[in-house]
């Protein structure tokens, strides 16, 4: 293929995810909207449009802007947020039949970039609530850094018990190695539920939301309005959905299914894991900071280190 | 020729990146500079062929500065940048012996006669480098992760404010312990 | 991209981070450029990889020991700066030369 053939292959299939990616987001913030209102009681037949009245209503607001805060760290991390998600996007394999497995950008080092791009909503969020120049927001954003701090090294260990299961760090390879054989969620499904916890973790998803929890006025987002609040919040909706979509090719076989074409399968275990986590997050209280770090040092980061040693067992014995 | 640009652009971004971080005045601006000049530094990695240390360069870059950052707000007098401030001493002396140095490698890297190898970049460096880790220094891994345990219980040791008469009582003997925060399991 | 402008720059980046060892007051700049230091070494040793011995990761090694230096350093001096913050309640290298002379 030539170099300019490839290139547009490549914007292509950039602008095909991120409007997928949008898509997606716009269905979890329709979910929720619906779930919440059947809760409440209150009629959802409307709830379908909630995210879209959401969006014209804060597009057409003013963006507050506080004395004294820094304003260029707040916006540039509002603004990194989103980005990271998309960057994240990258070395998703979109289908692998028949012209091998081909993402926007295939690096070799696939789930390294992916990890670096999820890190980066750490800067995010951080800067973000300490931009709003409020009490509220630097304790926000203080306790994203600790449920960063704890969801982290186990979310290392899944990866790397991932890339030990396949033998490579590039995604492609590590949705093939999944081909003939077992799905890695039921070889390794601690390190399937340690990525999906770092998954509601890494977009304040759920049970981990106490970055934006109520109980300190909406904490990170507490001072954000206008087109500002709108970037954060699309943000987040786009980091869960990177991160479903990558659990994807990582622990449940990529695009491997029976009757449908590839990226059909990929869509369909994409919404799949999408469902879970939007379940988890409506149904589930706030887990406090405190206590979470203490489980996942004492119980997940222990178990994931037992499952990477499994499977490293696994591959020397020759079964993988 | 792209790349000798790319090039240029990052290293003096990062070297400019560098001096910010003592110029600015708010804490935050001067971590995030930081920041920005290891990322800045990683990308002439990436381009030398180093996917993999590039992309951990910036993967642990990024989590230790927010980890920095925390830090610096908490003990630095002025974190915010609100007022400008003077937090330096012996200011002349370090940047006559700063250029002094510099002027001295830089004189070092341009008049050594370095060995002219043909350039045939292996194939694979982080296989290399994993089988090497694996493999001949091996050794070097052990004692880094000896090192890192050490530092870990000497942290521990030297920043906890409570010590085992205060969790356990005077003789040691409360079961469970008494924390201010609990945590998770109930312990 | 030839190997002594890749070494001019990490020297400039360890020129910088000297500076910010030898002036600055409090013990977390200083950290700050000791970080400038260890990344113009990082630099260096990724010249040295690619330029003199691609076929050997040996300088690779030197890379992730240089980041292992990095996270000790910066744990070891938070935890410092902590019990003297604890003690004194100032994070001044200059109240911290009790051993001087």
């Amino acid at each position: 293929m030539g170099e300019a053939a490839k290139f547009e292959d490549a914007l292509w299939s950039t602008l095909v995810a991120v409007g997928l990616l949008g898509v997606f987001g716009y269905a979890v913030a329709a979910t929720t909207a619906l779930m919440r209102a059947r809760q409440a009681g209150s009629p959802w037949t409307g709830a379908w449009a909630a995210p879209a009245r959401e969006v014209a209503r804060l597009l057409v607001r003013q963006r507050t802007a506080v004395p004294g805060s820094d304003r260029l760290l707040a916006r540039v991390g509002g603004a990194l947020l989103p980005i990271a998600a998309i960057m994240a996007l990258l070395i998703l394999p979109f289908d692998s039949q028949p012209r091998g497995p081909h993402a926007i950008s295939d690096l070799s080092i696939g789930v390294v970039w992916f990890n670096a791009m999820e890190v980066l909503a750490w800067v995010a969020v951080w800067m973000v609530g300490w931009g709003s120049n409020s009490a509220w927001g630097v304790v926000g954003a203080n306790r994203f850094l600790a449920q960063g701090l704890a969801y982290e090294l186990p979310h290392m260990f899944a990866l790397v018990t991932v890339a030990v299961g396949a033998g490579s760090l590039r995604v492609s390879d590590i949705a093939a190695a999944q081909t003939g054989g077992l799905w890695f969620v039921v070889v390794m499904p601690v390190a399937f539920i340690v990525f999906l916890l770092s998954v509601m973790g890494f977009s304040f998803w759920g049970p981990f939301d106490q970055a934006v929890g109520r109980d300190i006025a909406s904490g990170v987002a507490a001072q954000l309005s206008g087109v500002d609040r709108l970037v954060f919040l699309v943000g987040r909706y786009l980091m869960l959905t990177v991160g479903s979509a990558m659990a994807v090719p990582l622990f449940l076989g990529g695009d491997a299914g029976p009757v449908l074409p590839g990226w059909a399968w990929l869509l369909v275990k994409t919404v799949a894991v999408l469902a879970v986590l939007v379940w988890v997050g409506q149904r589930w209280p706030t887990i406090r900071m405190e206590r979470f770090t203490e489980i996942s040092w004492i119980v997940l980061l222990p178990a994931g280190i037992l499952q990477a040693l499994v499977v490293s067992i696994f591959v020397l014995v020759g079964w993988m | 020729m792209v790349e000798a640009i790319v090039f240029g652009v990052c290293a003096l971004g990062s070297v400019a990146c560098g001096v910010t971080v003592f110029r600015v005045n708010s804490m935050a601006r001067a971590t995030f500079a930081l920041l920005a000049s290891f990322v800045l530094a990683a990308v002439p990695i990436l381009l030398l062929g180093l996917s993999y240390l590039g992309v951990l360069v910036i993967l642990m870059m990024v989590m230790e500065m927010m980890i920095m950052l925390v830090f610096m707000l908490m003990y630095m007098m002025n974190p915010a940048g609100l007022m400008p401030m003077k937090m330096v001493h012996n200011n002349r002396m370090s940047l006559v012996i700063a250029a002094v140095v510099f002027v001295v490698l830089a004189m070092g890297a341009l008049i050594t006669p370095w060995p002219r190898t043909g350039r045939a970049s292996a194939l694979e460096p982080t296989k290399d480098l994993g089988l090497d880790i694996m493999g001949p220094h091996m050794l070097v891994m052990v004692i880094i992760g000896i090192v890192l345990f050490a530092t870990m219980v000497a942290v521990i040791v030297l920043s906890s404010a409570r010590g085992r008469y205060d969790r356990f009582g005077d003789d040691l003997s409360i079961r469970p312990p008494q924390d201010p925060v609990k945590g998770g399991l109930g312990r | 991209m030839t190997l002594p402008l890749f070494l001019i720059f990490a020297a400039a980046l360890f020129a910088v981070g000297l500076y910010g060892l030898l002036s600055q007051q409090s013990i977390v700049m200083i950290m700050m450029g000791l970080e400038l230091t260890i990344n113009g070494i990082i630099v260096a040793a990724a010249a040295v990889w690619y330029f003199i011995s691609p076929g050997r990761p040996d300088a690779q090694t030197v890379i992730l020991v240089a980041m292992a230096a990095m996270a000790v350093e910066m744990a070891m001096g938070f935890a410092v700066t902590t019990a003297i913050f604890r003690t004194r309640d100032v994070d001044m290298v200059d109240s911290a030369s009790d051993l001087k002379g």
